[in-house]
């Protein structure tokens, strides 16, 4: 085993990465707007940047779930239980004396147990939630026609729409306050911006990229 | 020398003159390219002596005018209801205004398209020559009617002191230069009454005010000279002298739209001309026409009503009518119109008054459908009585919202038949007009008697609410309604049933739930991060 800086981060997730982030801080600044909680922006306005930065998230989702699934990459999302106690038993006890993270990112797998549970649940239930309450929402004049009562579906859709957008605000402070803990807040999100990180390779796994992929390899820090 | 000065100046004054005509009758009146030019029908250069001689004028050519005319609620003042069955128009309803026309004409039928009805026992007077062509068809601009004259115009020699319809000193009307004058009507020839409803300049509508006679594009964008300058028949459109346009049984909606091309339009929706998807195709245009399913046209459009410096009536308390000065009727004038004009606030006829300018319209469901609190109808003093009631569910698929004006009144009901009462306000010979005497058992007891209603001798005062359907003085399309003027926490539907309107409830139990998630993360991490600083310690290392 040796530690090598590595591209774990190829452009298309990076990009997918932080166009998201700046996507859901749309939404959520907007959508909470429309809610009423704040009035920072007029109301009609909101709504046509709501509008827009959904579709473009959803496009952008349909990319990504085009380019997991091509690239293998899903198998990154799907959730173990193996080692996830050990984190969370870090996470509540063991960060505070110091100990280290359990978990070692390892080549084929950058996400910890915990985190790739967080991530299967935000992808499989909270996402979808969002967007399909959201399209529901928006498409509310087709439907309003052929349904008993309008009004309750539209105060459920929209209900469950609001109740998942807070869960995904949530979602961002622990996700954001994690990236203190650790390595520290810049060495957690360098990777995200340049790709590389530095984690330990089999010496097969080595071999391997400097033979076939030597772009994925850097000089280690 | 003298008569050539006159030659030059003659025609000078002529063309100036006609200007100023020109200038205060504002738009040009379909029909002014007529192939008949009324000034050349000898039959009309006469020295006519009263209306009805002009009328038997025009019906000596225009045949069937006369006939369908006396098949208009212009002229009959009488409308049976084809939902409710009700049986409504002027000569059957009480308002929360002048009260009723019955034991009032003939100073209500002065706005009577028609001469001489002085009975609203009996149905208007049924010879040909009882219809006005003129009240609607004078172009000359001088003819009017009297205030008390059942309908017929000041003439030569003119009682001093003689009011005209519209509160005006009266002037001699010259029959002849009116009838040789006659064309489409014109927005005076509507206005000169429909403006002045309820005793004054825009008392009842709210949005019909001597303001469109000339207004400007913020007031009205289609009647402004400076927008599409239309007159009222323009969106009132007839035929055979029955017009669109019922307050009694309206379009609520309009799911015709513009109908196809060449098709004859029969109604005056806003839909009949801008169609159902009236807003542009782009991301902003789509989320409006989205809102047609629930919004009439008007509820944005008409931001608020009493535009234009003339302000309308708001609150009439009847009850508190009949106090004298030293024996001596008096009036005192609370309101400043914006035009520095005070108006009435008391007055010992009337009681006391409220006024509003640029008033925010309410807001209700409504399929078209009203239906009044006539005199058979059994009321609840201990509640507002609604003196119309306005109909319309979400659910019924033809009701929209609209916007309307809210009159609060307080008016006589019989205190033991639990009626509104018809009362006789008007009448300056008769010993039981209460404007004249002041005692409202008798006026009451001879309004009764006019309607022919039981009465059971003794009244009360009861708050009344009436309701008036806003539809004109729409603004341009850039002055319309902002989002947020509903989509806001004190947004202006707050409270209507029947409604989902995002931004309006931002702390409901979803709304709370949600804030407790992003606190309970804020307070988890806060928590943790200040263990971790406490503990001295970053957080494990790898090695």
């Amino acid at each position: 085993m040796a530690k090598r800086c590595v591209k774990v981060y190829p452009l298309f997730e990076r990009f997918w990465h932080w166009g998201q982030v700046a996507l859901i801080m749309v939404l959520l600044f907007t959508g909470l707007g429309l809610n009423g909680v704040h009035g920072l922006l007029p109301f009609g306005p909101a709504v046509m940047l709501h509008t827009v930065a959904a579709l473009v998230l959803l496009g952008l989702w349909i990319f990504a779930t085009f380019w997991l699934f091509t690239t293998g990459t899903w198998r990154q999302f799907i959730p173990k239980i193996e080692g996830m106690i050990a984190v969370a038993r870090f996470y509540a006890y063991g960060v505070f004396k110091g100990e280290e993270h359990p978990y070692e990112k390892i080549f084929w797998r950058k996400h910890n147990p915990l985190q790739a549970a967080t991530y299967f649940g935000l992808k499989w239930f909270v996402f979808p939630a969002i967007w399909t309450t959201g399209i529901a929402y928006l498409t509310y004049n087709l439907w309003a026609g052929s349904v008993e009562a309008p009004v309750t579906w539209i105060t459920v859709i929209a209900n469950l729409h609001l109740l998942a957008a807070y869960v995904i605000a949530g979602f961002v402070i622990v996700h954001v306050y994690l990236l203190t803990v650790g390595h520290g807040f810049r060495s957690h999100v360098a990777p995200m911006i340049t790709g590389y990180d530095t984690i330990d390779l089999t010496p097969e796994q080595e071999a391997y990229l400097e033979t076939n992929e030597p772009g994925r390899l850097r000089p280690a820090e | 020398m003298r008569p050539m000065r006159l030659l030059i100046l003659g025609p000078m004054l002529a063309a100036v003159m006609a200007c100023a005509a020109a200038a205060q009758q504002g738009p040009e009146i379909p029909g002014s390219n007529s192939t008949a030019d009324h000034t050349k029908f000898e039959i009309l250069k006469q020295d006519f002596k009263s209306g009805p001689e002009v009328t038997k004028a025009c019906i000596s050519c225009h045949t069937e005018a006369d006939d369908q005319m006396m098949h208009s609620i212009h002229f009959n003042w009488d409308f049976d209801h084809p939902e409710t069955g009700q049986q409504l128009g002027k000569r059957n309803v009480i308002n929360a205004f002048c009260g009723s026309v019955a034991g009032n004409e003939p100073r209500c039928t002065s706005c009577h398209a028609g001469y001489g009805w002085e009975d609203m026992n009996q149905p208007p007077p049924q010879q040909s020559t009882a219809v006005d062509c003129l009240v609607c068809h004078d172009r000359s601009g001088q003819y009017t009617k009297t205030a008390t004259g059942a309908g017929h115009p000041p003439l030569d020699p003119v009682k001093p002191g003689t009011k005209t319809i519209t509160g005006a000193e009266a002037w001699p009307v010259d029959l002849a230069k009116a009838a040789q004058s006659v064309g489409m009507p014109g927005r005076d020839n509507c206005g000169n009454c429909h403006f002045y409803g309820g005793g004054g300049d825009n008392v009842k509508h709210g949005d019909l005010s001597s303001a469109l006679y000339n207004p400007s594009r913020d007031v009205d964008v289609h009647m402004s000279a400076d927008g599409e300058n239309f007159t009222c028949s323009t969106c009132h459109v007839s035929d055979k002298h029955q017009w669109d346009g019922s307050r009694y049984a309206a379009h609520a909606s309009d799911d015709k739209g513009t109908g196809k091309p060449g098709a004859r339009r029969d109604v005056s929706t806003c839909q009949s001309c801008h169609g159902n998807e009236p807003h542009e195709a782009n991301l902003k245009g789509i989320k409006l026409n989205d809102h047609t399913d629930v919004l009439a046209c008007q509820t944005c459009h008409i931001p608020e009503f009493a535009r234009g410096g003339v302000a309308t009536k708001t609150v009439w308390d009847w009850s508190t009518a009949g106090r004298l000065k030293d024996g001596k009727p008096y009036h005192e004038d609370g309101f400043v119109q914006s035009d520095g004009k005070h108006l009435h606030t008391y007055l010992s006829t009337k009681g006391d008054f409220d006024w509003g300018e640029n008033v925010t319209p309410i807001y209700a469901w409504f399929d078209g459908q009203v239906e009044y609190t006539t005199g058979e109808k059994t009321i609840d003093p201990t509640k507002v009585v609604e003196v119309n009631k306005v109909k319309g569910d979400r659910a019924d698929g033809r009701s929209r919202i609209w916007p309307f004006k809210r009159m609060e009144g307080r008016q006589a009901y019989d205190k033991n038949l639990l009626h509104l009462v018809y009362t006789h306000v008007w009448g300056p010979t008769t010993d039981t007009a209460f404007w004249t005497n002041f005692d409202w058992g008798k006026a009451i007891e001879a309004g009764m008697k006019a309607a022919g209603q039981n009465y059971s001798g003794e009244y009360d005062f009861v708050d009344t609410h009436m309701y008036w359907p806003i539809t004109h003085m729409v603004a341009p399309a850039d002055q319309a309604l902002d989002c947020e003027s509903c989509h806001a926490t004190d947004g202006r539907m707050v409270g209507l049933a029947g409604v989902f309107m995002p931004g309006t409830d931002p702390n409901g139990w979803v709304g709370m739930l949600g804030k407790l998630i992003v606190l309970a993360a804020l307070a988890g991490v806060a928590l943790h991060g200040m263990i971790r600083l406490l503990g001295g310690k970053k957080g494990g290392h790898h090695g």
